[in-house]
């Protein structure tokens, strides 16, 4: 059995042809624990978006099983995907809406939700009038709402300058700390992978796979200045070469 | 340019324009025409005030227009409404799956194409030639615009707040109302206005051809013109086009109103 008690995502032998033909997925097998954060870096065209789309059964895998724990998923997108018409309390209650949560309750967790992400001061502003950072955050919180046991990443904080991003993912580690979530985060960057993980897979492209697993051996909770360390450093060399093996 | 002269070129150009426009017509009223032609044909300016919105009398003057505006004017009103609400459940159920939508959307397009002179005899048959007629010619030309504005709105729904609603297994219905309809609103509101100026043409329409009822705007112009009651003739077509002019504008707020906290067009909408 690779399924421990504690696994919130589990996947064995995951495959994915398209229709054409193409197969974007050879073999991959991943698991992912509470308390976890697991990072998959790769060339573009290696699959890492699809898997994680798998993991969240917004599409189907072609061979393989994909077990997922029952708390929900808190999935967060590569844009912040909010709705423009809602404003940011109401937007941060959505997911709570769908999933038909009382609404007692709702209105506690939408209130923990936001002063996690520190915006209680923009509550009642609309998406358009905050900045890429904000919008993000609200994204996150909509998902903190469920306190799911799992958050898929699919590099969310692409789109945001080199600050804001480092503050994100300072965010995101105090929010992991804090709530224990298990955590699948699909990245272009090196250096953020290694700053948040505890384990970095590095996939190949045409079919993706897992080439190297890399250990991160910084316990948490994680201080901003680990960026500067020289194991830091080294660890970051490590993933880069297992990069770019990947290419040649 | 600095933005104070641009707001007011924005606001003189249109007036500069207007004594253009008037000069035009006092110098074919008088220098081109002579005073019978006149009379009958483009009666200058001041005698379309005097006569047709400043006299005031039962049969006369500016009491009649309104009169029939407001007949025509419910007339439009009422026929919009019915287009909107049957034109939203057509867009809808388009929008509820794709058999639907191919089984329906030519049939839409037909309506649209059919002249509505074309129409009038069966209207004539089926209805009457009555109120309930023009309300009829009313829908047949104010629907399609709603269909295809709802229907493009609905379907042009981010992707990605698509899979946002699937992951969290949510159904149609939900989908519909939290996600597709309120996304489509700018896009049913520019439908809207569209329909707005239609309708108002369709009970115009209606007023030549159903004569039947109270006196429509329509048939008010078509009798002036018989009459040869031209001042009064043109004053009528002035107070319909303001008509249909109020209801643009008036459509332009509630967007405005509806949607300006969210969608940039809200800010641009002309007016």
């Amino acid at each position: 059995m690779t399924t421990e008690p504690t696994s919130v995502l589990s996947l064995e032998n995951i495959s994915k042809t398209f229709r054409d033909g193409a197969s974007v997925i050879g073999d991959v097998s991943l698991t992912v624990k509470r308390g976890e954060v697991v990072s998959i870096v790769g060339p573009s065209g290696c699959g890492k978006s699809t898997l994680l789309r798998i993991a969240a059964r917004l599409e189907p895998q072609t061979t393989g099983t994909c077990t997922v724990d029952t708390h929900g998923i808190g999935y967060v997108f590569q844009d912040p995907t909010l709705l423009p018409w809602r404003s940011v309390r109401a937007n941060v209650a959505l997911l709570a809406e769908l999933q038909h949560l009382e609404s007692s309750v709702l209105q506690t967790r939408v209130d923990e939700a936001i002063a996690l992400v520190g915006l209680e001061e923009h509550q009642h502003k609309y998406p358009r009038q905050l900045s890429g950072g904000m919008r993000m955050r609200v994204s996150l919180a909509r998902s903190l709402v469920l306190r799911p046991h799992l958050f898929l990443f699919d590099e969310p904080f692409s789109a945001l300058d080199e600050i804001n991003r480092q503050r994100l993912n300072d965010e995101l580690l105090r929010l992991f700390e804090h709530q224990q979530f298990g955590v699948l985060f699909v990245t272009h960057s090196v250096t953020e992978a290694v700053y948040l993980s505890s384990k970095i897979h590095v996939m190949s492209a045409r079919p993706g796979a897992i080439s190297r697993t890399i250990n991160i051996p910084f316990g948490y909770p994680r201080e901003p200045d680990l960026r500067f360390d020289p194991s830091f450093g080294m660890l970051a060399l490590e993933v880069s070469h297992a990069l770019r093996d990947t290419e040649s | 340019m600095t933005k104070k002269t641009m707001r007011m070129g924005r606001v003189i150009s249109p007036i500069v324009t207007f004594g253009f426009v008037l000069s035009i017509w006092y110098f074919i009223s008088y220098v081109v025409m002579n005073a019978n032609r006149r009379s009958v044909a483009l009666p200058p300016p001041h005698d379309v005030l005097s006569q047709g919105f400043f006299t005031w009398a039962h049969n006369r003057g500016i009491q009649p227009i309104f009169r029939a505006m407001l007949v025509t004017g419910r007339v439009a009103i009422i026929g919009l409404l019915i287009a909107t609400i049957l034109g939203l459940l057509i867009a809808i159920v388009m929008n509820f799956a794709k058999p639907l939508e191919w089984s329906l959307y030519p049939y839409a397009v037909i309506v649209q194409t059919l002249p509505i002179l074309a129409l009038v005899p069966i209207i004539k048959i089926w209805f009457g030639a009555n109120l309930t007629s023009r309300t009829v010619a009313c829908v047949l030309v104010a629907i399609f615009p709603i269909i295809t504005n709802a229907l493009f709105g609905l379907q042009s729904t981010d992707r990605s707040l698509h899979e946002l609603f699937s992951l969290h297994k949510a159904s149609k219905f939900t989908r519909l109302r939290k996600l597709e309809f309120p996304s489509a609103l700018p896009a049913i509101f520019t439908g809207l206005r569209i329909a707005a100026g239609g309708s108002v043409i369709g009970a115009i329409v209606g007023d030549f051809f159903f004569r039947q009822g109270a006196i429509g705007i329509g048939r008010l112009i078509d009798n002036y013109q018989k009459e040869g009651r031209t001042t009064e003739l043109f004053a009528a077509a002035i107070v319909s086009s303001l008509f249909g002019v109020a209801i643009f504008i008036g459509f332009g707020f509630l967007s405005k109103v509806a949607i300006r906290q969210w969608h940039d067009s809200a800010t641009q909408v002309p007016l």
